[in-house]
């Protein structure tokens, strides 16, 4: 039972003063995904029927490389953002604090994982 | 986690049946939630019939008729009856409205009539507005300005400044926005709701007010602001035609302005 009054329930602590950064980092993404989904489902049917040699060497040029960096980032940051949204929306108390931090590891190791595999192929050989 | 259940003790049960008097023609059956915490029993759903040749055309109209001829306990808010005050907000054929805007034979079939949902319910169609009146106040909602105006002189505004009210200034806190808004179920200890936030935007959007900052520092909140998805239930059931949606996106994109 708490005895608090509503208003200092409601107060509670405080403003996060964050938001916005979160809110315009969506919308960036989404467009930023729109864009470089044109150009990830052209990359694909290009290189459809290719053997391994040739699909390295197509990913190994600076310019493929870089747009299939950016669109890993932009992916696995635009999906941190948007399970952060429906963690927040639906989990209460403890869980979505521990759901929170697993998720935004989660995507960050897979993104990680994406871009290191494409650095490998294009700079390590 | 979200509940799809209601608690054990919350769920509705079938109640009574009040028959409409012999010899009435139109017969409309209302069928009103009805909740007693002094019975210490589940809410139940009587059904009223109603001689709508002897009965006004709003829902409200009947609403009273019940209380008046048929059964004195059923409660409910109401005021003005002409949709100024706010008071009889409620869920009528499935929609936040308000008792006394809604015409009966807008109503195909029985009308179901229960309180807002989602809140408290105090008793039958009274529901509990602490918390959102609270939040209500945490918003500050008057003016505030540290520029010194003599003591008969106004503060002046332009006609274009004050078209920037408009839109704003005729909710009447009946929060059947707030209440319709599935993320201020779900979050509605932290997330300020559709009414609230459109009363935010009004002195955010008002030229004589001097803390606009300080009002949007208040509500860059993941919750406070941003549970907002759009979800547009608040603009779709709103008795009085008014925006809240829009008046949300114009704070997210003030809040975007200052960072950009």
């Amino acid at each position: 039972m708490s005895l608090r009054s509503p208003l200092g329930r409601v107060r509670g602590l405080g403003s996060a003063k964050e938001g916005v950064g979160h809110w315009l980092a969506q919308r960036i993404t989404a467009i930023g995904l729109v864009l470089l989904g044109f150009w990830f489902v052209a990359a694909v049917i290009s290189n459809v029927g290719a053997d391994y040699a040739t699909f390295t060497a197509w990913l190994g040029r600076p310019g493929n490389a870089t747009l299939m960096i950016l669109t890993l980032v932009a992916a696995f940051w635009h999906a941190a953002l948007g399970l952060q949204v429906v963690i927040e929306d639906y989990m209460h108390g403890i869980a979505r604090a521990a759901s929170l931090i697993a998720v935004k590891i989660a995507c960050f190791a897979l993104g990680a994982f994406g871009v290191l595999s494409v650095l490998k192929v294009a700079v390590g050989g | 986690m979200v509940e799809f259940n209601l608690p054990p003790n919350s769920r509705v049960k079938e109640g009574k049946t009040f028959k409409a008097p012999a010899g009435a023609k139109r017969v409309k059956s209302f069928k009103i939630y009805r909740y007693d915490p002094d019975l210490g029993e589940n809410p139940r759903l009587d059904t009223f019939e109603i001689d709508l040749d002897a009965c006004g055309p709003m829902v409200l109209d009947a609403l009273l008729k019940i209380k008046n001829e048929v059964d004195s306990t059923l409660t409910l808010r109401r005021s003005c009856r002409e949709g100024i005050c706010g008071s009889c907000a409620m869920n009528i054929d499935g929609t936040n409205t308000l008792a006394c805007l809604k015409p009966i034979d807008e109503v195909q079939g029985d009308v179901k009539v229960y309180p807002l949902p989602h809140m408290p319910v105090v008793k039958d169609l009274v529901p509990d507005l602490t918390t959102v009146y609270a939040q209500y106040r945490s918003i500050e909602p008057w003016m505030k300005a540290e520029t010194a105006v003599a003591a008969n002189k106004e503060r002046k505004q332009s006609p274009e400044e004050r078209a920037k009210l408009d839109g704003l200034w005729e909710c009447i806190l009946c929060f059947c926005c707030s209440t319709s808004c599935p993320s201020y179920w779900w979050n509605g200890d932290r997330y300020l709701g559709p009414a609230i936030l459109l009363q935010a935007a009004r002195w955010i959007n008002d030229s004589r007010d001097e803390a606009t900052g300080d009002r949007l520092d208040q509500l860059e909140d993941p919750f406070r602001l941003y549970r907002c998805h759009t979800i547009m239930n608040c603009t779709n059931t709103c008795p009085k035609g008014l925006n809240p949606a829009k008046a949300i996106q114009d704070i997210k994109n003030k809040l975007a302005e200052r960072v950009l």
